[in-house]
């Protein structure tokens, strides 16, 4: 993309409990906010690009979110990618912007699976739960224990991921959970699947949260400077069940990385910051390494003595991420994105120039990448 | 007509596994080949994942394996769980090459267990089906 397509607006809900309240007047409550923010007309939007609901998947779903919203977009639909789903709409907004087939692409998500219904992430998995195999949680319990067994990892490179995002969303005013964390808490917290801890585990949270895509053509036609560049964007989808893949510890997350590094044609090295998809802590190890931030094994090592906050070797979800601002799936994590290369968020990176997202989903079954660069 | 136990779980009964559980319940467990590219899988499927023929062959699998990774239920996840837990799940490759979710009997917290651990067959009766469990060959 090479910034031919921009980020023109963001908003978002609070994030943590909205009992009574129906999904799709979150998308509703966030997309309004992000159309403000875009400095456009509710009616310029032509395409809405809307993920599935984890805790409720319904046929026609972009049509029902475009209905709330008063649409009849060209393009309107529901994307399921599990946690990847967000970027993966935005790679294809993208590319039928610059096709020139719709000019304003909403891309939203809304959920209520904290107040409402989290069975989805209690789930039986098929067949195999006659053998009591459970949960979303338990798949990566299984990539938890075979990589603290192939690298001989302590419990503290773990904690260092859930102490950075935990600490970062106690400052964030709109974040679900605003509880700092120490390391003598996350060693004391108790198993839920072992080797999984409570402060491994991401939260599950209400909320809802929107952004607006355009050509970077028509935001500069508007004097929108506060238009963040899409520079890269990849896809890779391990897709089969955990137990099946012949490597737990490898994913298409490496290829998902080359594939936006390569469109991007950025160092990996000159990332400012990087909003990781942190559903779980042992993702946030694997994701480094696999985009090359860390050797194999060693992203905790580096998180532990160099830190992941604002001075640290790599500043890491500094709004909370799904650990601490909010257990939606991933949107999150490009809006914090968007505002640190506007120079407005509010724990700002000093000099932010370029933004690294991931997005992932199901048990590491799908994951995308996201680059951007600074606003203006 | 029978009310539905909603504390005990079951499986999809389909002609497709069908072999799978009644290989069982006659003390084997059985995995699929295919005749035409000679991969070897499980679960169940109509079609090779490899070469997609339609030409799947059951066959005895000699009941070794090794330990993937394993991990050990403190929370129980459906009403039926709560007087098992903590119970351990395990990720186990058959010497064959096909893999499959199952349990480590005699060691319910996971203790004493290792990555790449010998395991061997030992079916037992559960929830009225006869499951695909393992031990340790060490013990």
């Amino acid at each position: 993309m090479q910034g031919k397509v921009v980020i023109s607006g963001v908003g978002n809900t609070v994030y943590g409990k909205h009992p009574g309240r129906d999904r799709v007047d979150l998308i509703v409550e966030a997309a309004r906010e992000a159309i403000a923010d875009a400095g456009i007309e509710k009616a310029e939007i032509d395409g809405v690009f809307v993920k599935m609901a984890n805790s409720s998947p319904t046929i026609l779903y972009g049509q029902k979110v475009s209905e709330a919203l008063g649409l009849q977009p060209a393009i309107g639909c529901a994307l399921d990618q599990g946690g990847a789903a967000n970027i993966g709409l935005m790679t294809y907004a993208a590319l039928a912007i610059d096709a020139g087939l719709i000019k304003n692409a909403l891309i939203c998500y809304g959920d209520t699976a904290r107040t409402g219904s989290h069975a989805v992430y209690h789930r039986p998995r098929g067949d195999d739960a006659i053998m009591g195999w459970y949960s979303t949680a338990a798949g990566y319990a299984m990539i938890h224990q075979a990589y603290r067994e192939r690298y001989k990892t302590p419990d503290e490179h773990f904690a260092a991921v859930a102490l950075a995002a935990r600490n970062h969303g106690a400052q964030n005013p709109k974040a679900h959970l605003r509880l700092p964390l120490t390391m003598d808490a996350y060693l004391a917290s108790p198993y839920v699947i072992e080797p999984l801890r409570r402060d491994d585990m991401c939260l599950v949270s209400d909320g809802g949260a929107a952004l607006v895509m355009t050509s970077d053509g028509d935001a500069r036609r508007r004097g929108n400077v506060r238009a963040v560049p899409i520079l890269g964007m990849g896809q890779g989808q391990e897709s089969w069940e955990v137990h099946l893949r012949p490597d737990l510890l490898r994913t298409k997350a490496v290829e998902s990385a080359d594939m936006a590094f390569a469109q991007a044609k950025i160092d990996r090295g000159g990332v400012s910051f990087a909003q990781i998809y942190d559903c779980f802590t042992v993702t946030v190890l694997q994701t480094l390494e696999d985009y090359g931030l860390a050797p194999r094994g060693q992203a905790g090592a580096k998180a532990l003595a160099e830190g992941l906050g604002l001075g640290g070797w790599l500043p890491f979800n500094t709004s909370g991420g799904l650990l601490s601002e909010s257990g939606t799936p991933g949107l999150q994590l490009i809006i914090e994105a968007v505002r640190q290369l506007r120079n407005e968020a509010l724990l700002q990176v000093n000099g932010a120039s370029y933004g690294l997202i991931s997005n992932q989903g199901g048990s590491m079954h799908t994951h995308a990448t996201l680059i951007l660069g600074a606003a203006g | 007509m029978s009310i539905p136990d909603v504390t005990r779980p079951d499986i999809t009964r389909n002609a497709t596994n069908a072999p799978y559980w009644s290989a069982l319940s006659q003390g084997r467990l059985d995995f699929q080949h295919c005749r035409a590219c000679g991969h070897q899988w499980l679960p169940a499927r109509e079609n090779c994942p490899n070469c997609l023929a339609a030409d799947p062959q059951w066959q005895p699998a000699s009941g070794r394996g090794k330990l993937v990774s394993w991990v050990v239920y403190h929370k129980a996840y459906a009403p039926h769980l709560e007087d098992r837990v903590p119970y351990n799940v395990a990720i186990v490759e058959l010497a064959e090459g096909p893999r499959m979710i199952s349990n480590i009997i005699g060691h319910p917290e996971g203790q004493g267990l290792y990555i790449g651990a010998d395991v061997e067959l030992a079916i037992a009766r559960d929830f009225g089906l006869d499951l695909p469990r393992f031990r340790l060959q060490s013990d």
